[in-house]
């Protein structure tokens, strides 16, 4: 009997050995696993947001005391240092997470190249927040660090459902703002997708990728068991009239609260950044003029500071700034400690320049502010309730620096000759 | 001048080994003393009609060995060897060479032409010897047949040996010509008809162009379809044989001719010699690999579009090749099953009713029910075997949903055959057809698995009775096992297999150990079978495989302690070891990758790490790679404790590196290291110099089959990955390697496909070292070792893209390689980047992909890149926000993005960077007012152009200039700065 011609398998013989078979399977998990641990580096260190487990208990209130520490330890902000970031765990998470968000500074000027150089959107009133998924859930946190919920969702990693492709550890960190009255989160900017860092991208790009991918994933479909909240991408306008109008007065499906500013061309950084900047009117936010402890508007403006070492009373600015001061036996008597965030009243509603200094003049302590609050007022907040007070930046000062800003390109130009 | 060697080549075919060696030992120092005088006198043997034969032939032979072999590397050498050597006697080689042609002896003839298309195969490329095709046809007028048939054997081989595009197409016409006139009816000699049918058979793939010509085409079949007729059995199987070659190099030219071939083959089935009938079956097989490749085509290109149009030859012809197949089932032959290389009428026609099957898929059930309904019971066995090998051989190809109800019927009466049928054909067949029913009708894939909770225990009870059959019966029984548990691999926790886990274990390992465990496969089917069964398990069955792991260790011990055996013994023990090792592989993977039994596990791993190693002992190629495997799969599971047992696996490991000869091993080996980088990550940094060192010399060497060289890119990137910057020091050597490679590849014009894998396979592993090194040293102060490089990269990247010749790996691991770049090098290439035309192009192009996989890595690229570009564009935003709102401009200052001079001239090319510097603007703003704790001034469009051309004209060289400086100095003058705004 003859052998069957080299290329023809009889039929009845296997198609491929075992043998074969644990060879091939050894290559295609050497090929899986080299994919695995370049996906690994690719976003682990390039990542500024690497993570370790968190333990299944974690209190969501800490003590008052160890609040401060954290925002005593704010020097470290900047210092993104993804090995350290991936050894946290437990409450350094909260920490750690209570220092990252981007936090706009309040307009109390308008910038130059608004139209050309900036994006407006009305803000959604409501929580703001990072919402982290990963490993099979979603836990979005509050300004402070704290969690608001643990959920499933359709974000990367969101769920425990097979997902299509990825490690489940690689996570995403969306900047949200979950308004209560459609149970949304309204998402206003994206900080990590699926494990790569959109941290050093500019704006442009970060809203660009906002919206292809958010789509991509079903996040933004209906609530259902496997998708508790519905992630809404909030409409993002080109700051010239038309958008501005739009942001301001158009119908969105959300309360607003003033409009937010981002500059195209601005990375997101973490903490107080001119860069990004909000601006409100009566007409759009219900919230112009902050509210007391009660919820009530004071009668005169009030301010939440730090108390220093040295009885100065602080903004939440990097670096500080000292806007008056307690005296030793005020602190004393209402047992106050280094680093308490203080509720005080502005008596003299005149600011002055004092020695090139802003000094609000005799403040008058109000009282502790609650736990829940992590940081004292920015002082561009402070300028910003002062100015709402007294002389309000209007929309209509908006309109004409983009008016302005257009017709006045060419003397621009021409301004910059003379110089020269 | 020409020595006298008949004796020495006399004595090296004596029987007196003495005697032999003494020759050969002779013969090689002739060789070795004067190569041009020994080639002489070997022709001139050759051509010596005076001469014995034997010495003849092996004078012939000897010269063909002196100019070409196997091996690629050394097949060049022996053809530059030919070449420089001196015309003279070239020349006169060659002209004994042709003389021979008319020497009386055929064997003598034969073997000249085979050294003349050798000669032929190195010269016609290099446009030498371009008279012989001319001289070669000159002789076909010649009258003596022998010289006629010696030519036309010569003209055969010589097409088999040089490419059709060495000999231009006159001359393709004129061999064409005269091989078919030899080939004609009217050809009185059947030496010289056999020797031109076979010629034709070679020449065929010369007749491109007159396949195109429907004249040339229709005479050149017609005499093919003549010779099919020929009295001469050999000639008609010869004939038959070209009738496969052009079914497949010709199958778009053979619509005219199908009815003609279907009468011509059906009558050669039927009636012919079995060698003649066997071609008439292949070349409906061979119409069937056609029709099933364009098929899938259709399928799989989402353009629906294939090269060559379908005929759908089989589905016209179904209706009456369908019956001439199922006539051939019945002639099995008596003992067919017992011989594993057995090969006949009734095996070919069932692998061609197969291949029928997947070609039509639905189509060809009814019309093979009526012959199992009609001979399934029959009282001959051949007719229940044909029926139920029919039923097997149908099962891939039609759609589950024709076949679930037949099978729903006939699965009982298989399981009872199986059982009961007197007849070893029968059971043997049935069982075969158990395991095809469960490859193709059972598992994850199908919608509807024909096994159920109630029938599998059935099912198992009957496969694990029919393992204490005969050999054959139990293999087949052990194959379907192994096709019953892969259904079962992606169940989980509910797989109906569980409560049988320890019964199968018993059964199988009793059947290894079966005295006639070595007839049939059996032992191997029985432990492939061990291996699928431990594939499946699952939490709640994987205990049971841990006490298989002391059984397993025990005979491996037991083989490794075996003492003075015969060498027939030896080859078993081998065999029995690479089992072994491939079971012990299996276990490890399966008990590593579940958690609950990963603890447990490892408390084996000392032991099996030492069985292991002393496998090693073991001088068998097939050992050494499945113990490779095992260990490469126990690093893995065993992580970064591995490292202890690398003092002594070291010197195998390296010993696997140096294996040229055995280059599977080699292969497996360099696989190994990447397992082990990922185990030990920097661990593996004291073994690197000898591993990087043996992987370099590897790659120079020109005698290490080509297929081992992509993994051993890979594995730099693994090496790179594992180490980090480590690496630095292997640069020097990667670095050149991988260049001169990687221009290799990107200009590789790839003739065929196999060469075009091969390519780019070498990409890829090119791809995945560039990866590897990047990654490894992202965040670290030596990136800087890196920017050289980058320009090479993405020239390497762009050659390729403009190429249009990459596969979709190659793709992705380019598109990694640019994120890469950008995120380990960032400022520094990201004007490089933007220039770059696949940096744009190719990862657009890749964001819309079908592939997630494409998709995914064309995001990474484009993320990574927009990074680098915006952060090259805004470095001094980075720095000036750094001041204004952060803590470290002096970390942010130092850091490696900014110390490059050439980021000035790359400057003002990016458009980016002007907008750049009015964010830096905006910062300095804050900057200052922080600093001076002043009232926020206006944010004045004015002062801000006035600063901005300061900033432009000012800060530039400042910055570039301050680089050189020195950090200490940058503080100084940017505080200096502030003040001045």
């Amino acid at each position: 009997m003859a052998p069957p011609p080299d290329h023809r398998r009889p039929i009845k013989r296997a198609a491929i050995s075992d043998q074969q078979r644990r060879r091939e399977v050894a290559l295609r998990l050497q090929a899986d696993r080299r994919s695995d641990a370049q996906n690994r580096a690719r976003q682990l260190a390039s990542s500024v947001l690497s993570l370790g487990p968190e333990p299944a208990t974690e209190p969501e209130v800490e003590p008052e005391q160890e609040m401060s520490e954290a925002s005593g330890q704010l020097a470290g902000r900047s210092d993104f240092d993804p090995v350290r970031a991936a050894r946290l765990r437990g409450p350094e998470v909260r920490k750690w997470f209570a220092r990252q968000l981007m936090l706009p500074e309040w307009m109390v000027d308008v910038p130059p190249s608004l139209d050309r150089d900036w994006y407006v959107f009305p803000r959604p009133s409501g929580k703001r927040c990072f919402v982290v998924s990963s490993n099979g859930t979603t836990i979005s946190r509050l300004r402070n660090g704290s969690i608001l919920h643990r959920f499933p969702s359709n974000l990367p990693n969101g769920a425990r459902a097979k997902d299509v492709s990825g490690p489940a550890s690689s996570y995403s960190i969306l900047d949200c703002i979950f308004h209560e009255p459609d149970e949304t989160y309204y998402v206003i900017d994206m900080v990590c997708w699926r494990g790569y860092s959109l941290y050093d991208c500019t704006a442009e790009f970060r809203f660009f990728w906002l919206n292809s991918k958010l789509s991509e994933t079903g996040a933004s479909d209906p609530p259902s068991q496997y998708h508790r909240y519905r992630f809404n991408v909030v409409q993002i306008y080109e700051c010239n009239l038309a958008g501005l109008q739009a942001s301001y007065s158009g119908q969105v499906p959300y309360v607003k609260d003033g409009l937010l500013f981002f500059n195209k061309h601005a990375h997101y950084q973490a903490g107080n950044t001119p860069l990004a900047l909000v601006w409100k009117d009566n007409v759009c936010s219900q919230y112009v003029l902050d509210t007391d402890s009660k919820g009530q508007i004071p009668s005169q403006q009030q301010v939440v500071l730090e108390l220093q070492n040295d009885g100065n009373l602080t903004t939440s600015d990097d670096p500080p700034v000292a806007l008056g001061s307690l005296s030793r036996d005020l602190i004393a008597q209402s047992g106050l400690r280094v680093g308490n965030l203080v509720r005080v009243a502005i008596k003299d509603e005149r600011m002055r320049l004092v020695d090139g200094k802003l000094d609000l003049g005799e403040l008058q302590l109000v009282g502790k502010t609650n736990h829940s609050r992590a940081f004292a007022d920015t002082y561009s907040k402070v300028l910003f309730q002062h100015a709402a007070r007294h002389a309000p930046l209007r929309i209509e000062d908006l309109v004409a620096s983009i008016q302005s800003n257009s017709s006045m390109d060419n003397s621009q130009a021409l301004d910059v000759e003379m110089e020269g | 001048m020409a020595l006298e060697v008949t004796q020495v080549l006399l004595y090296a075919q004596s029987i007196d080994a003495a005697t032999r060696n003494h020759a050969e030992e002779s013969l090689k120092q002739i060789q070795e003393q004067n190569l041009p005088a020994f080639l002489l006198s070997l022709s001139a043997e050759l051509a010596n009609n005076n001469k014995p034969i034997e010495s003849r032939k092996l004078a012939g032979l000897i010269l063909k060995n002196a100019l070409d072999a196997k091996e690629l590397h050394r097949k060049n050498d022996l053809a530059q060897r030919w070449l420089s050597l001196d015309l003279a006697t070239k020349t006169q080689i060659k002209t004994s060479l042709l003389q021979t042609f008319s020497s009386p002896v055929s064997d003598a003839r034969s073997t000249a032409a085979q050294v003349i298309a050798k000669v032929a195969g190195i010269e016609l490329p290099h446009n030498q010897w371009p008279e012989l095709i001319g001289s070669l046809l000159s002789n076909i007028h010649q009258v003596e047949t022998h010289v006629k048939q010696a030519t036309l054997e010569t003209l055969g081989y010589v097409c088999e040996e040089v490419d059709p595009q060495v000999v231009d197409q006159e001359q393709v016409n004129r061999i064409l010509t005269a091989v078919v006139q030899g080939m004609n009816a009217t050809e009185t000699s059947s030496d010289v008809r056999l020797a031109a049918t076979r010629a034709l058979y070679n020449a065929l793939g010369f007749a491109q162009a007159n396949f195109t010509n429907d004249m040339e085409r229709d005479y050149i079949m017609r005499v093919v379809c003549e010779a099919t007729q020929s009295s001469d059995v050999k000639i008609r199987q010869a004939a038959f044989e070209c009738l496969v070659a052009i079914s497949s190099t010709y199958y778009e030219k053979l619509a005219p001719y199908m009815q003609d071939i279907f009468n011509i083959t059906s009558k050669a089935v039927r009636e012919d010699e079995e060698p003649v009938a066997l071609q008439a079956i292949e070349f409906w097989s061979s119409i069937c690999d056609e029709e099933i490749d364009i098929l899938d085509d259709y399928r799989s290109e989402y353009t629906g579009d294939s090269d060559v149009p379908c005929f759908y030859f089989i589905k016209q012809a179904l209706p009456a090749l369908v019956p001439m197949l199922l006539e051939t089932l019945l002639k099995q032959e008596e003992d067919q099953d017992q011989d594993e290389g057995a090969w006949n009428i009734a095996m070919a026609g069932g692998t061609c009713l197969g291949l029928v099957a997947r070609t039509v898929g639905d189509e060809i059930v009814p019309l093979v029910m009526p012959f199992i309904e009609e001979n399934i019971s029959k009282p001959d066995w051949r007719g229940r075997e044909a029926a139920t090998y029919a039923f097997g051989s149908i099962l891939d190809g039609p759609s589950p949903g024709k076949l679930a109800p037949i099978v729903n019927v006939a699965l009982n009466f298989m399981l009872a055959a199986l059982s009961r049928d007197p007849n070893n054909h029968v059971k043997d067949t049935t069982a075969w057809t158990l395991g095809r029913i469960f490859e193709f009708l059972h598992g994850a894939a199908v919608e509807t698995s024909v096994i159920t909770q109630e029938n599998c225990q059935q099912i198992l009870t009957v496969l694990l009775q029919s393992m204490k059959d005969v050999p054959n019966v139990a293999e087949k029984a052990c194959g379907a096992l192994y096709f019953l548990a892969q259904g079962y691999e992606d169940e989980g926790s509910v797989s109906p297999l569980t409560p049988f886990f320890q019964d199968i274990f018993q059964m199988l390992l009793f059947v290894t150990h079966r005295e006639d465990a070595t007839e049939s496969n059996l032992r191997t089917s029985a432990y492939e079978a061990l291996n699928e069964v431990v594939r499946c398990s699952n939490d709640e069955t994987a205990p049971i495989v841990m006490q298989l792991i002391p059984v397993i260790m025990l005979e491996l011990h037991q083989t490794v302690e075996a003492q003075k055996l015969t060498s027939d013994e030896r080859d078993k023990q081998n065999d029995l070891q690479g089992l072994l090792c491939g079971c012990l592989q299996v276990i490890i993977q399966k008990m590593g990758s579940i958690e609950g039994s990963k603890y447990a596990f490892m408390q084996y791993a000392d032991q099996i790490m030492d069985l292991l190693l002393k496998v090693f002992a073991s001088r068998n190629a097939t050992v050494h790679e499945e113990a490779m495997l095992a260990i490469g799969a126990l690093a893995y599971t065993a992580g970064p404790n591995f490292a202890k047992y690398m003092p002594q696996f070291y010197q195998y490991l390296e010993m696997g590196l140096q294996n040229f000869e055995e280059y599977q091993i080699c292969a497996i080996t360099v696989g190994v290291v990447g397992d082990l980088c990922r185990a030990l990550e920097d661990k593996i940094l004291p073994y690197c110099d000898g591993i990087m060192t043996q992987l370099l010399k590897n790659l120079s060497s020109n005698q290490l089959h080509r297929s081992v060289k992509p993994p051993i890119f890979s594995c730099f990137g693994d090496i790179a990955l594992a180490i980090g910057e480590n690496f630095e020091k292997y640069l020097v050597y990667a670095m050149p390697m991988l260049q001169s490679a990687a221009e290799l590849s990107a200009h590789a014009v790839s003739q065929d496909d196999e060469m075009l894998e091969y390519t780019n396979q070498l990409r890829n592993g090119i791809l995945e070292a560039y990866s590897g090194i990047l990654q490894g040293f992202k965040s670290s102060p030596k990136t800087q070792a890196l920017v050289p490089y980058a320009a090479h990269v993405l020239q390497f990247i762009d050659t390729m893209y403009g190429g249009r010749e990459m596969d979709d790996a190659v793709m992705k691991s380019a598109l990694g390689v640019l994120g890469d770049l950008a995120d380990t090098l960032g400022s520094h290439v990201g004007p490089l980047i933007s220039q770059s035309s696949s940096s744009k192009d190719l990862i657009e192009e890749c964001m819309v992909y079908d592939d997630p996989l494409i998709r995914e890595s064309a995001e990474w690229a484009k993320l990574a890149i927009n990074r680098a570009v915006s952060a090259f564009a805004s470095i001094p935003c980075c720095v000036w926000s750094g001041l204004g709102s952060h803590h470290q401009p002096y970390q942010v200052l130092t850091s490696p993005s900014l110390n490059d001079p050439t980021n000035k001239q790359q400057g003002h090319l990016n458009a980016n960077i002007v907008s750049a510097y009015a964010s830096c603007w905006l910062s300095l703003i804050n900057i200052r007012n922080k600093w001076s704790g002043s009232v926020i001034s206006k944010w004045s469009l004015l002062i801000a152009l006035r600063h901005l051309k300061v900033l432009l004209f000012w800060v530039v060289p400042c910055f570039f200039a301050l680089f050189h400086i020195g950090s200490t100095g940058i503080v100084v003058v940017s505080l200096l700065f502030v003040y001045f705004v």
